[in-house]
């Protein structure tokens, strides 16, 4: 069962006649390929790829595999399309043949002849790109402009929801794994007032103050009085992820599984500077969240309230000798940190986008990692550690694979408790 | 309402593969966190990296399923070394954010396409139960074709050797946990869980005591998942942090400090969903409740939130377990 291509066809007609009569003569039948591009049909397991050339697919460029004891060529259909059924699954070397591209000064990317390796699944993809693409481009400093670019915005989206976990855990203790659905409330909340027909620009508004009353709810209704009990940390986060469970399925409850769009989410990106395309949205998210951050700076370093919560979050029991109104500043702290997280959580349906009864879980861990990063109970500690692990984030997909881009911010929180686990700005007396 | 199908249901839940692999990870939890006071919240890593090693050994190695279990074994032995070098030296809390996102590095790990051909992706792994070569874990089934049992405990052969074969681990890991617990071995544990600084001084070495808790218990977790996948596929969708959490439920449901508190847990849990799940579909069906069968089954998720947070508010302990052996210190 051989057939190799041994001289070279000038022609698409000529590959043609070559192949079938290449086939008849191999397997001594008289059995018609499906498609010229096809050889080995009978075979279970194929390797198929695209050839490409500068994004557009070319025909009747020659392609021929050997391997395992067993050889074939063919050549590509009129989409660019090739498909070589072997045997055995194995490690195959497909071979292009350069003088069948339209132009023989381009040189194929990792050479004429690469590997392929069978995995578990019965069709192993070798694709010849050819030619630079649109997106290669961008050079690389561009490239990564763009990502820094995109990645403070997802920073400073994070950062509004890191300050509050930061706080409440500065001030109360609990690592509160309730804080996602604090997120996803916000956007849920925007979300059902538009759709009552509001304009968006009242409904945001509106949804951060339904957030901020939420707050207020959860510490009357629950954190409160699990605090006059005298419970535990342990148990308070355990306890947190119940309401944190309780939460997302009351939501999925309400809104069902499926993703609702805020209005405006599809606006169109303006070109600003090199690579960087910002849409009217993220413009407005950046400056939003830049100016919620910093009046919220002004209120922790200059109020009374403010100063009040960082006493108590140094030491609760000297702040509450000292006659501060520690359930009080609590109750605020609450309240502060819920209506920060529902307004990220509009910005994050923004982002996504989309709203969805998760969406405030898939960041929760992110939200974590940032806090960590920057030193639990630390607010502005928070904040820098946000922008570092939105930067972090987006940049990381220039080296590695987009779906493992949230793995670089986890391994990153890991780290830094190995390595600092007081984080950048907080205090080592921390940690016992 | 059907009442017939409910009560079936619901008894059929409290014999399956899926609560005998629960129960094995929430015995892992209760050695981890109810003896040793480890703050675990990545069982469900342990349980993915258990059922992967199993699946991938099979399918990519083609090694027989025994060999292939010992791999996920070994698997979660390591993951439970790399965790616990670093991390056990860190406070609590600090120590659950860490496991929950290493348990998260896990399963984006088996999710990513950057490694499809070895982990099937978003799809998972799956027919490496049964082999061609005759070296699958189904191919030693040594029930002949058939059904068994009676009434809603009926199974098929397949179902019966993962139910017996299940059974047979978890049987192993009670007795080994029991014998372990009873031990000076055992009393270490529990001390370094009261008061670690006590037991240091006394010269023992926390550590290395923290280090072997954290490895029988991901041993066990990672046999669940084990137990898991020799029933069905494995897949990234499964070893979510929820699953996690509803693991955490059922240790705290039975007690955290108990040993067959955590067995029982589960098994709660599991007949409690089975009726949940039954009852208010039907009662959604019926038009007595006022929402939709989607909606229905939404509701006993948030019944199992409320219940956890109703059962460390007043029941810390658990069902089973002693008030004066709660495993909330401070």
């Amino acid at each position: 069962m051989k057939f190799l291509s041994t001289g070279k066809p000038q022609g698409l007609l000529k590959i043609l006649i070559f192949g079938i009569v290449s086939l008849f003569v191999g397997f001594g039948l008289a059995i018609t390929p499906a498609n010229a591009d096809s050889v080995g049909e009978e075979f279970p397991d194929a390797v198929t790829g695209n050839v490409r050339v500068e994004g557009e697919p070319v025909a009747g460029v020659g392609i021929s595999l050997t391997g395992e004891g067993y050889s074939a060529a063919t050549v590509t259909d009129d989409r660019g399309r090739y498909f070589i059924g072997v045997p055995v699954r194995g490690v195959y070397s497909v071979t292009i043949d350069e003088s069948t591209l339209p132009s023989t000064e381009l040189g194929v990317e990792g050479g004429a002849t690469q590997e392929v390796e069978f995995g578990l699944s019965d069709r192993v993809v070798k694709n010849f790109f050819i030619g630079a693409g649109v997106i290669n481009q961008i050079s690389m400093v561009d490239q990564i402009i763009s990502r820094v670019v995109y990645g403070i915005n997802f920073g400073l989206m994070l950062g509004l929801a890191a300050v509050g976990l930061s706080l409440v855990f500065g001030t109360t203790g609990l690592s509160n794994f309730a804080h996602g659905e604090m997120v996803t409330f916000g956007a849920v909340a925007t979300f059902l007032i538009v759709s009552t027909g509001a304009p968006i620009w009242i409904a945001i508004p509106l949804g951060v103050a339904l957030s901020a009353g939420f707050g207020w709810t959860l510490d009357a209704g629950l954190w409160r009085p699990v605090r006059k009990k005298g419970l535990g940390i342990v148990q308070l986060m355990i306890i947190s992820i119940g309401l944190s469970l309780f939460l997302r399925y009351v939501i999925q409850f309400f809104v069902g599984g499926a993703t609702e769009q805020l209005p405006g989410f599809d606006s169109p990106k303006v070109p600003l500077f090199g690579a960087v395309a910002l849409s009217v949205t993220d413009l407005f998210s950046m400056g939003l969240s830049i100016a919620v951050i910093g009046l919220f700076a002004f209120w922790l370093l200059k109020t009374k309230t403010g100063k009040a919560t960082r006493a108590i979050s140094d030491n609760p029991d000297l702040a509450a000798a000292s006659g501060i109104d520690v359930d009080r500043v609590i109750r605020i702290v609450w309240v502060i940190a819920a209506a920060m997280a529902g307004l990220s959580g509009v910005l994050w349906a923004y982002f996504r986008p989309g709203i969805k009864w998760d969406m405030g879980t898939q960041i929760l861990l992110l939200i974590f990692a940032a806090v960590v990063l920057g030193g639990l109970g630390t607010a502005f500690g928070a904040l820098l550690g946000a922008l570092i692990v939105g930067i972090l984030i987006e940049t990381s997909g220039l080296l590695i694979p987009a779906d493992l881009k949230y793995v670089a911010a986890l391994v990153v929180l890991i780290v830094v408790l190995l390595v600092r686990p007081q984080g950048l700005l907080g205090r080592k007396q921390r940690v016992g | 309402m059907d009442w017939g199908s409910i009560l079936n249901n619901t008894i059929a839940a409290f014999l399956t593969p899926t609560t005998i692999a629960f129960a094995l990870a929430a015995l892992g939890l209760a050695m981890h966190f109810g003896f040793a006071g480890l703050l675990n919240f990545g069982i469900a890593g342990f349980m993915a990296i258990g059922g992967y090693g199993y699946a991938i050994s099979v399918l990519t190695f083609g090694l027989p399923w025994w060999a292939g279990m010992m791999v996920g074994v070994v698997g979660s032995i390591l993951f439970a070394i790399v965790l616990g070098l670093p991390t056990l030296r860190l406070r609590g809390d600090y120590l659950a954010i860490v496991t929950i996102a290493a348990a998260e590095i896990a399963r984006l790990m088996f999710l990513t396409t950057a490694f499809t051909d070895v982990t099937g992706s978003a799809d998972g792994l799956f027919g490496f139960n049964t082999r061609q070569d005759g070296t699958g874990f189904q191919n030693s089934n040594p029930f002949p074709s058939g059904d068994y049992g009676f009434g809603p405990l009926s199974f098929n052969h397949q179902t019966l050797w993962v139910l017996t074969f299940g059974i047979a681990i978890l049987g192993l890991c009670l007795w080994l946990l029991w014998a372990l617990m009873r031990s000076p071995w055992g009393r270490v544990i529990k001390g370094i869980r009261e008061d670690e600084d006590a037991v240091r001084a006394l010269g023992k070495n926390v550590f290395a005591y923290k280090m072997q808790a954290l490895i029988i218990g991901g041993v066990f977790g990672g046999l669940g998942g084990i137990v898991f996948a020799a029933f069905s596929n494995v897949s990234p969708g499964v070893f979510v942090t929820s699953l996690t959490f509803f693991i955490w439920t059922s240790l705290l449901l039975g007690g955290a400090a108990t040993i067959l508190g955590p067995v029982i847990g589960a098994i709660i849990f599991w007949v409690l969903q089975a009726f949940l799940s039954n009852f208010l579909s039907q009662l959604a069906l019926s038009g007595i409740l006022p929402v939709s069968t989607t909606q229905a089954s939404t509701l006993r998720f948030v019944l199992v939130g409320l219940g956890l947070m109703l059962l460390v508010i007043y029941r810390p302990q658990g069902i089973f377990g002693d008030k004066r052996e709660l495993t909330f210190v401070k």
